[in-house]
């Protein structure tokens, strides 16, 4: 006979201002197996919880039920508690008489008797609970970071500096993302490359760093602690192992190709470093360009080299480590506005150029070499369109979310072309001027006194007359139209998931909301986490960001990563499903619908009468399993319970309720 | 009508001008409207008192000097009163009507004609005179009858009387605005 002990808190007046706690501690001595029931002013606290024990050893109490809070707030409180007494912490349960009672409601007679069926309700489920014990899983102390932009590269320092092994996953041949691309950054004007670049050298020489580019991730298995992880080494055609990045290669190769880092405005060759500082220093050939790879002829490079490192027989290689925790940093990239925005050109208009493109202008070793210059006529441009929101806060042809750093980035580059020709003048065509952040505003206040014009409103046409670009728009301060002839418009385009995000969410079995990011575990109190556990996140992968705000991210990612890392095992919670494999039909409807992969099918020994047989039952993985309960409601047959709960206390409580 | 923004250098000049003699940045407006908001007069007005720093920043200098606000606007300071930056709009206002009496852009004839007499009142007595200012206003606009109601009360608590309204100084205010004129015919010459 079990015996059950009924703690009613008055949490001050928050419930018992509503709720007659002594008429619910009088009802619940009442109920089958109480042998105890009290109240008390502030259960939680050090004299509630020592009231607690000494009531556990004066009754010889085996199972609590506490009526207060939502378990969400002190239930961890209570199981705490139980450790230090011969209760087992899961035989406890938590009747929320606070949050779904005394704070909704305002008759107090009409409460006390739902307070009453709530802690009827909990003290039925816990006669059928059972004692549940911890388990710990071993913690591999590696972690993987997926994406060598600013984020992957500040969490791999900061995991590395902590003493942990990391290895940076790039799937271009060089690390450094979209910052190394950028000129200068907002609000304080220095150097984008000369901050990141530093960066990117100190991962390439950290002895805890194993840097990994051209490589893609190609499958996950494992979970917290020990994840199996396949990468894939793609073809580079030169063995970095041997190449020094003498850079001959490059200076003889016959093919041109469109410039991915200039942004489409200048060249490469076929081997081809992506700029000049990247890391690793060492070339990589273009399969997809090269005229020895597509027609069989050429080779010049390998006759150049002096150390004989171009193989054209390189082949992709896969391999697999084990790691125990996983950063995602795969950052972003740009809308494709050309297809999206016909009134502006779509892409005809070669004076009509993205924010990057404007970042590479600008940029000292960018194709220009750093001379504002329009594409169409290489002449400076005197009158400049900026058109913000494009793309972005536009449910209909781009995204309905504010990409966050462009305001920002507008008014640098409002700044910047001010600033280069003298007697330019600016348009910035703005809906709303959003900078909220550490010297931003100032920023902006700057450039306007600069003498940028800003004017309210979206362009709403771009077209071509006597050689000008003419964007017309409303004034919508003035309530007005406005013409203005430009040489060049920038537009400053939305944030978007980085290709093949998708693949990544998938293989990693996270989530991702509806516009692609990847979904974090809680806006506000998990920003970081995903809710697979031991995968965290960092920078724009989550949603747009600017730098600042990347770095924190990646920073706090590491700091977690550092904090699983710093036990040597981990301990699990018990509620997680279980499978009755006598009752299970294999039908596999649970595989499907766990969220974190962690139910697979397997095979099992088994005899009906006198025959031995196989049969496939379902199997959960522990480690993987989050207690969400998906595959309890899917299952058929009903052989799969939630451990602490199981259809049998749930049924115990629709019963209690229901007297 | 359309405005084009391109090529406005002159009357982007005339504007700093103004906002330079009244001792404003145009730039430090955020156009959050709390002037307009606030405005006694602007119920009246064709642009709005936020509209009229917009028009100016982006070298619209002639939709301000067409306006009725800059003629309508009482000077009475509530803007400024209320402005997060402590913008002087009663100052750009004074300079933009300066402005455009100097081309003969009136936009109320009642404003311009009351501001006139005023000043030609107080030049002549060293102190306005209600009975004058009164008489001449409503024969020149031919709003003939316009206050009449009030006379009573007036002549009852000796707002208006038989007696001037003088001051001992009077030769010296006179003297005073006589070189203000100066000055401003000085600047013509110095224009031309």
């Amino acid at each position: 006979m079990s015996r059950i002990g009924v703690f009613v808190c008055h949490c001050g007046t928050n419930i018992a201002g509503t709720v007659d706690v002594a008429r619910v501690a009088e009802a619940m001595k009442a109920e089958p197996g109480v042998v105890f029931a009290t109240d008390y002013k502030y259960m939680c606290s050090e004299p509630g919880q020592q009231m607690v024990k000494d009531m556990i050893k004066e009754h010889k109490l085996d199972r609590i039920v506490i009526c207060s809070c939502t378990p969400r707030m002190h239930e961890n409180t209570f199981r705490k508690m139980l450790k230090d007494t011969d209760v087992n912490p899961y035989m406890l349960e938590i009747a929320n008489i606070r949050e779904q009672c005394s704070w909704v409601h305002t008759d107090k007679e009409k409460a006390t008797e739902k307070a009453i069926a709530l802690a009827r309700m909990a003290v039925a489920k816990v006669g059928r609970d059972f004692p549940l014990f911890t388990s710990t899983i071993p913690i591999h102390k590696k972690a993987l970071v997926i994406g060598g932009g600013i984020a992957g590269i500040q969490a791999a320092l900061d995991i590395a500096d902590a003493g942990y092994q990391v290895t940076l996953l790039e799937r271009e041949p060089s690390i450094g993302g979209r910052m190394v691309m950028l000129d200068k950054t907002f609000p304080t004007l220095d150097c984008s490359a000369c901050i990141s670049t530093p960066k990117m050298v100190e991962v390439s020489a950290h002895p805890n760093i194993e840097l990994r580019t051209s490589c893609e991730l190609e499958d996950v298995s494992g979970y917290v602690g020990n994840f199996e992880v396949t990468i894939r080494q793609k073809a580079r055609y030169v063995n970095h192992d041997i190449c020094t990045g003498c850079g001959l290669c490059e200076t003889k190769c016959p093919t041109k190709v469109i410039s991915e880092f200039n942004q489409g405005m200048s060249e490469r060759r076929a081997i081809y470093k992506s700029f000049a500082q990247a890391v690793p220093a060492k070339p990589v050939i273009d399969p997809d360009h090269c005229r020895k790879l597509q027609e069989g002829k050429c080779g010049v490079c390998q006759a150049v080299c002096p150390l004989k490192a171009i193989n054209f027989e390189d082949k992709d290689t896969t391999f697999t480590d084990t790691y125990g925790a996983i950063i995602v940093s795969t950052g972003y990239q740009l809308i494709q506005w050309q297809d999206l925005y016909p009134e502006y050109g779509g892409g005809r208009f070669k004076d009509v150029i993205s924010g990057l493109q404007f970042e590479r202008l600008v940029n000292a070793s960018g194709p220009t070499e750093g001379h504002i210059l329009r594409p169409s006529d290489q002449t400076e441009p005197k009158d400049v369109v900026i058109v913000k929101c494009v793309g972005s806060r536009d449910p209909k042809k781009g995204k309905s979310y504010c990409s966050r750093a462009c305001c920002m980035y507008a008014a640098k580059h409002a700044h910047q072309i001010l600033e280069k020709i003298p007697d330019s003048n600016v348009y910035v065509f703005y809906m709303d001027v959003r900078t909220p952040g550490k010297g931003y505003e100032e920023f902006y206040d700057r450039t306007r006194k600069d003498g940028a014009n800003y004017i309210r409103g979206r362009v709403a046409k771009i077209y071509k007359e006597g050689g000008r670009l003419i964007c017309r728009g409303e004034d919508s301060l003035l309530g007005r139209q406005v013409t203005v002839e430009a040489d060049l418009v920038i537009l400053e385009t939305a944030m978007v998931p980085a290709d093949g995000i998708g693949e990544v969410v998938h293989k990693l079995g996270i989530a991702m909301d509806a516009d692609g990011w990847v979904q974090e575990a809680h806006p506000k109190l998990r920003p970081v986490e995903t809710q697979t556990a031991g995968v965290y996140l960092a920078g724009t992968c989550q949603g747009p960001k600017d730098i600042p705000d990347t770095v924190a991210q990646a920073s706090a990612a590491a700091a977690k990563v550092c904090g699983l890392f710093s036990k040597s095992e981990m301990e699990t919670s018990p509620m997680t499903s279980k499978v009755d494999q006598s009752k299970c039909c294999g039908c596999g409807h649970c595989e499907v619908c766990c969220p974190y992969k962690a139910i697979t099918l397997v095979e099992i020994d088994d005899r009906e009468g006198p025959k031995k047989i196989r049969r496939t039952v379902a199997s959960v993985n522990s480690g993987l399993c989050q207690g969400c309960g998906c595959c309890a409601a899917a299952c058929r047959t009903g052989a799969i319970d939630l451990l602490g709960f199981t259809n049998d206390q749930i049924l115990r409580e629709v019963d209690a309720l229901c007297q | 009508m359309d405005r084009c923004l391109n090529n406005r250098e002159n009357a982007k000049a005339l504007a700093a001008r103004i906002a330079k003699d009244a001792g404003v940045d145009l730039q430090d407006c955020y156009q959050c409207g709390k002037c307009s908001g606030g405005c006694p007069m602007a119920g009246d007005m064709d642009l709005m008192p936020r509209q009229i720093i917009q028009y100016m920043r982006l070298g619209l200098m002639g939709d301000v000097l067409r306006s009725k606000s800059i003629w309508l606007c009482a000077a009475c300071h509530t803007c400024v009163d209320r402005c997060p930056h402590d913008i002087n709009l009663p100052g750009l206002i004074e300079g933009a009507r300066m402005e455009a009496k100097r081309r003969g852009m009136i936009g109320v004839k009642e404003v311009d004609k009351f501001t006139d007499i005023f000043l030609e009142n107080v030049k002549m007595f060293g102190k306005n005179q209600e009975v004058v200012l009164e008489g001449l206003y409503n024969v020149t606009t031919g709003h003939l009858m316009q206050d009449m109601v009030n006379v009573p009360h007036m002549l009852k608590h000796k707002i208006v009387g038989p007696e001037l309204n003088t001051t001992k100084q009077a030769a010296e205010v006179k003297e005073l605005m006589l070189r203000a004129q100066a000055a401003e015919n000085e600047r013509k010459r110095g224009e031309q």
